[in-house]
């Protein structure tokens, strides 16, 4: 009976619709980021930097904790200002108070920030969807009791947690990690438990549940996958968030240690000496910068691409 | 609203009590002493010392100590600063932090809402862009790249501007002499000059496109009375609830710009006593700034209550 109420028009339309390929949430989300010019070039920036970071400490004839003494704290070779000494050819951000590659060491501390941000980020992922989507799921009386102890939590600069713990673990570097991560969920949980609220009132879950499907089952098949666009915005602004913590305890000598470095470390000890070796703090100041810049541009460009009211 | 004010003030102790707990005993669970040293002490010298500072009784006595003496307002003495208990060592400091904090928040509200309203009346124009351009970098530059490098052109180079000799010391308190405040107060300030300005900006924006506006419009207010009166009074209420976070902020930088900067403020104090383990003073500090921010968040709330005449204290 359909097709004998339908007009030759209306069936061609229908021929058309089965050759059209819906676009996926995802698909637009990735061309309207495409767009943004300014999130496309920060990650190419980013890919780069990475790469490098990766790549070109072991090209590079200088081990990241070499010493030369007989280059100290040495001016790169182009550099115009008046200094002591300018270093040889293969340094070409200059050499450091005992004489160590700047760029190597700029692209070690590279390393440890961008792992650091991972890392901690992932461990404030799991931590912060896993309690968020509890909270929101069991609701009622566990969910307040869960988040009263988050508000409690915010209502202390978490830093000084670091702080604590760092003092107490004399400055581990895994732990370093951990612990970052492990300060940065609030607002994660919080992300997480206010959409799993609004989406444990869908008619899916109720499906599911008719189905018999477990709880386990439902928050992990059903409510975390729909929670993952605020969630992906979230996490582009707390990778940023983790490099700026890391390398905040690092400046004050309570992260990262000798003869390992990041870049809060070579940030200090630039400070220390800029006076007579300015670049000790330009360069690594500046690749700290342009990294966070791009984190922020890919960040607000994500929730551009992935916030559906602005469409 | 005083029942408000001290039912929040009953409900911060259950959450200083965590806080309190939670440090005390990270602290004792870490490795090495305070006392430890290169040169091992003779073991009966060791047992005094610990006795001294009680620290040979068990945890659970100790913990009830510090709890008892917390309540007196006691803080106990500093490991490392003999001669000093830690609340004399937060009074040294106190002042020189306050004095920062406070010219700070003060320097940020002023530009923050200035740089904010100007955007906000040049939306989308040029200046605006740029505007928001730098508040972005604002937001984005660390303090501790910021500091270093504002001193680098202003300390280290100077800067001579018509005839003027702008160079500003590198460091030191100098009794709180303005030339040495000034570098420090601005670090301090920029984050949140930048986050006060887009904040501006956005509910600026929102109060010229309301209703109420749009009538003193068609009533021909003047423009300068229809900004400062009608758009600007409710443009400024988000950030009353802003001002919590951005004290905790402002605690938090201050612990870099009196490192980078050298200025005896409690900042520079609980750094040092981390990295020398001082444990009763690093507790003291945090509790201390616990405490300093519950209340000034409470303050904060109190505040926008008052201003915002749709918040109740019933809630």
């Amino acid at each position: 009976m359909m097709a004998a109420g339908m007009t030759a028009e209306a069936s061609g339309l229908m021929k058309r619709a089965q050759n059209v390929r819906g676009r996926s949430l995802w698909v637009d989300a990735w061309r309207r980021l495409l767009r943004n010019r300014a999130a496309v070039a920060s990650i190419v920036i980013l890919a780069a930097i990475a790469l490098v970071a990766i790549v070109a400490p072991w090209l590079s004839p200088y081990a990241y904790d070499a010493v030369d003494y007989n280059q100290i704290s040495c001016a790169p070779a182009w550099w115009p200002g008046s200094t002591l000494c300018h270093a040889g050819p293969g340094h070409w951000l200059g050499t450091d108070s005992i004489g160590r590659d700047l760029f190597v060491r700029i692209l070690y501390g590279a390393r440890v920030s961008l792992a650091v941000g991972l890392v901690a980020t992932l461990v404030s992922l799991v931590i912060g969807v896993a309690y968020g989507a509890a909270a929101g799921y069991l609701g009622g009386r566990i969910d307040s009791v869960m988040m009263r102890l988050v508000d409690i939590l915010y209502s202390l600069p978490f830093i000084f947690f670091v702080i604590i713990l760092m003092v107490v673990f004399h400055r581990n570097f895994y732990l370093l990690f951990i612990a970052i991560g492990a300060v940065e969920w609030l607002t994660m949980a919080r992300i997480v438990r206010g959409q799993t609220l609004s989406i444990k009132q869908k008619e899916f879950i109720e499906a599911a549940r008719a189905s018999g499907v477990g709880g386990l089952g439902i928050v992990l098949r059903h409510v975390v996958p729909n929670v993952i666009g605020p969630v992906i915005v979230y996490v582009t602004l707390t990778i940023p968030a983790v490099i700026l913590s890391e390398s905040f305890l690092s400046f004050l000598g309570l992260g990262i240690q000798e003869p390992l470095t990041s870049w809060g470390v070579l940030i200090a000890d630039g400070t220390n000496q800029m006076e007579t070796a300015p670049w000790l703090l330009i360069f690594p100041a500046a690749f700290m910068a342009i990294t966070l810049f791009c984190f922020n541009f890919i960040g607000d460009g994500l929730r551009d691409a992935l916030d559906p009211k602005d469409r | 609203m005083t029942a408000y004010a001290l039912r929040r003030l009953l409900g911060a102790i259950p959450t200083l009590l965590v806080i309190v707990t939670l440090s005390f005993f990270m602290m004792r669970l870490a490795p090495g002493g305070p006392f430890d040293s290169q040169r091992r002490l003779p073991p009966e010298i060791e047992r005094n010392i610990e006795s001294a500072y009680q620290l040979d009784r068990p945890i659970y006595e100790q913990y009830a100590g510090y709890l008892a003496r917390l309540a007196h307002g006691d803080l106990g003495p500093s490991y490392k600063n003999k001669d000093f208990t830690v609340s004399q060592l937060i009074e040294k400091g106190l002042p020189v932090s306050i004095k920062l904090g406070l010219s700070a928040i003060a320097l940020a509200l002023i530009l923050g809402v200035g740089l904010g309203v100007v955007a906000a009346l040049r939306q989308n124009r040029l200046s605006d862009h740029a505007l928001m351009s730098l508040a972005m970098v604002g937001i984005t530059v660390p303090t501790f790249v910021v500091g270093p490098i504002l001193t680098l052109i202003f300390g280290v180079y100077g800067l001579r501007l018509f005839g003027f000799d702008l160079t500003l010391p590198v460091g030191g308190w100098n009794g709180g002499a303005v030339k040495n405040m000034v570098l420090p107060v601005i670090v301090l300030a920029l984050p949140q000059i930048a986050v006060i300005a887009r904040l501006v900006r956005g509910s600026m924006i929102e109060a010229l496109h309301a209703n109420h506006v749009r009538t003193a419009r068609a009533k021909g207010l003047p423009e300068r009375v229809i900004v400062a009166r009608h758009a600007l009074q409710p443009a400024l209420l988000p950030l009353a609830s802003y001002l919590g976070p951005a004290i905790a902020q402002l605690v938090t930088g201050s612990l870099i710009v009196e490192q980078i900067f050298g200025l005896p403020g409690i900042g520079r104090y609980f750094v040092l006593a981390a990295i020398n383990r001082d444990y009763t003073l690093v507790l003291g500090v945090v509790i201390f700034y616990a405490g300093f921010i519950i209340l000034l968040n409470l303050l904060a709330d109190l505040l926008y209550a008052a201003l915002d005449p749709r918040v109740s204290f019933r809630a």
